[in-house]
């Protein structure tokens, strides 16, 4: 071994590169450099406001050491028994409302203009964001659950019918002919073909939209549309930074419960 | 199940046998309860007269809103350019503190399952599970309203989110090719940048692009909190029921969603 190894084969081995076309790697680098430059000189910091800020934010960092979940024990109870209430009826008119439109979203179901259609109402429902929504809802109806349930069913409507559709659309046909073969009408084709082939993903997707609607419950509060949030926005605004914590950390154990339960319930089904 | 019943002699088909179908029928029954329970504490909590009034008000809003404020959009450059910034540099930091995270909370890449693990998976369930107007919300007060507030709050949200995808991919990863990079004698860090990262990389920058999609929606409305972006501008309109500007507002936003979404589609399809 008197000679090195990259004499004797040529060249050293180098690692490939991720993006293999050279100038696409090259232009894609020189612009995100140039984009971060620009990007970073008009994000202008007020360093000392900051600064003064950190303060505070170690206060928030204490208060989660000893959350007061006592003093203000009614509102909080309130205010989630308020979002469970939002979330689990937004989830329930949500599936129910999903299933037609995912029928009409799937293409191998149905006809182009339903298609079209129901894609249209999956496309608005997913673009618009739920605090607008909710916005726009509670200048309608007025504040309370009322306008913070209807924005939970219609972001779910997107979120349950696109999946679902997608579902659909990949489904074993042979199962779905073999049923229309026996003369099933087209509900009983639907029922028998195609239901059983979707449900366990259907039940796996309502428990996760519920776990998700839960956790946009607890922000329909600030702008009027009912839940936790109203009564976090007030913790916040109060500087009560210790019942702020005490709500928080409700949500994230009521989270993680959903999310534990929806796991098994989804390990189960599928 | 397909069951046999025997009803007056003759003998049919049933999809379920007796004990199965009531047990249905009672999960239905309560699930119907608690809906309808959920459902009159929603209406003891309304004022049925403002919703029968609903139609007359949206239609009201609908007619002040109709023909867009146009002139308005000249005012809107700068706060989408404020959006854009809050999404991308916040997926940036996110991704930055997501994947030393990802690669402690993996099964096979934490150096301490029992210890190190734990904690990297609380911090994902606890970054992922507060909303980052929440997060912005908090920041706000803490650092002082503006663009930074929105960037770290973006930032902090989509930890989580990163890297519990992340740490998926790495857990499914081919453990043929860090076997054979370890038995060339390579180091844990050489496994690392020659075994692991070229698997998950198609994985990262479809978690970086999809999360980056999401952002952009997300960073539309912080400014509603005040942490800046284009949603300063909605509730300074929305306060003042300039109905004109807002209807132009939300048309930018939903332009800025499908675009997004659509950039993030045609990456995604060119990684996988």
């Amino acid at each position: 071994m008197s000679v090195a190894l990259s004499e004797r084969v040529g060249r050293e081995w180098r690692k490939p590169p991720f993006i293999k076309r050279a100038w696409l790697r090259w232009a894609l680098l020189i612009g995100a450099v140039v984009y971060f430059i620009a990007a970073l000189s008009s994000l202008d910091v007020n360093w000392s406001r900051v600064y003064e800020g950190l303060e505070r934010g170690w206060k928030f960092v204490v208060a989660f050491s000893s959350p007061d979940f006592s003093s203000r024990a009614a509102d909080i109870k309130e205010g989630m028994i308020e979002s469970a209430i939002m979330s689990i009826a937004a989830t329930v008119v949500g599936i129910v409302l999903s299933v037609p439109v995912a029928l009409g979203a799937a293409r191998n179901i149905a006809p182009l203009p339903i298609y079209l259609i129901c894609r249209g109402i999956v496309a608005l429902s997913r673009a618009l964001n739920e605090i607008i929504v909710a916005i726009l809802l509670v200048a309608i109806f007025g504040f309370g659950p009322l306008a913070g349930f209807l924005t939970l069913s219609f972001a779910s409507i997107g979120f349950l019918a696109k999946l679902l559709a997608e579902d659909i659309e990949d489904l074993d046909r042979s199962q779905a002919e073999a049923v229309k073969a026996t003369g099933a009408s087209w509900s009983q084709w639907i029922n028998y073909g195609i239901q059983p082939q979707v449900m366990p993903r259907l039940i796996g997707l309502s428990m996760y939209r519920l776990d998700i609607n839960f956790r946009e419950s607890a922000i329909l509060g600030l702008v009027g549309a009912g839940g936790i949030g109203a009564t976090l926005n007030t913790a916040f605004d109060r500087y009560e930074f210790d019942t702020a914590a005490a709500i928080l950390l409700i949500i994230i154990a009521v989270v993680m419960v959903l999310e534990y339960l929806s796991g098994i319930i989804r390990a189960r089904v599928q | 199940m397909p069951q046999i019943l025997t009803g007056d002699g003759t003998k049919t088909w049933m999809l379920r046998d007796r004990k199965s179908q009531f047990t249905r029928w009672g999960a239905w029954m309560i699930g119907t309860i608690i809906f309808l329970w959920c459902w009159k504490q929603i209406s003891d909590a309304t004022t049925w007269f403002f919703v029968w009034d609903a139609p007359r008000i949206a239609a009201d809003i609908g007619g002040r809103a109709i023909p867009p404020r146009w002139s308005y959009m000249e005012k809107l450059w700068e706060p989408l350019w404020d959006t854009l910034n809050i999404a991308t540099l916040g997926t940036f930091f996110a991704l930055l503190m997501a994947v030393p995270v990802a690669f402690l909370a993996a099964r096979n890449t934490t150096p301490s399952a029992l210890l190190i693990r734990p904690i990297a998976l609380l911090i994902i369930v606890s970054t992922r599970s507060i909303n980052s107007l929440i997060w912005a919300l908090l920041l706000v007060a803490i650092l002082g309203p503006g663009v930074f507030a929105g960037m770290i709050a973006i930032a902090i949200r989509s930890i989580g989110f990163c890297a519990k995808l992340l740490y998926e991919a790495i857990e499914e990863i081919d453990t043929k090719q860090v076997e054979a990079i370890t038995a060339t004698g390579a180091s844990r860090w050489q496994v690392m940048a020659y075994g692991i990262v070229p698997q998950i990389m198609p994985a990262f920058a479809g978690i970086a692009v999809f999360r980056w999609d999401i952002n952009i929606r997300e960073s539309t409305v912080l400014g509603l909190v005040g942490a800046g972006g284009i949603g300063l501008q909605l509730k300074g309109s929305l306060d003042t029921l300039a109905w004109p500007q807002v209807t132009l507002i939300l048309i930018v936003i939903f332009g800025t969603v499908i675009i997004s979404e659509w950039i993030s589609a045609k990456v995604r399809g060119a990684i996988i």
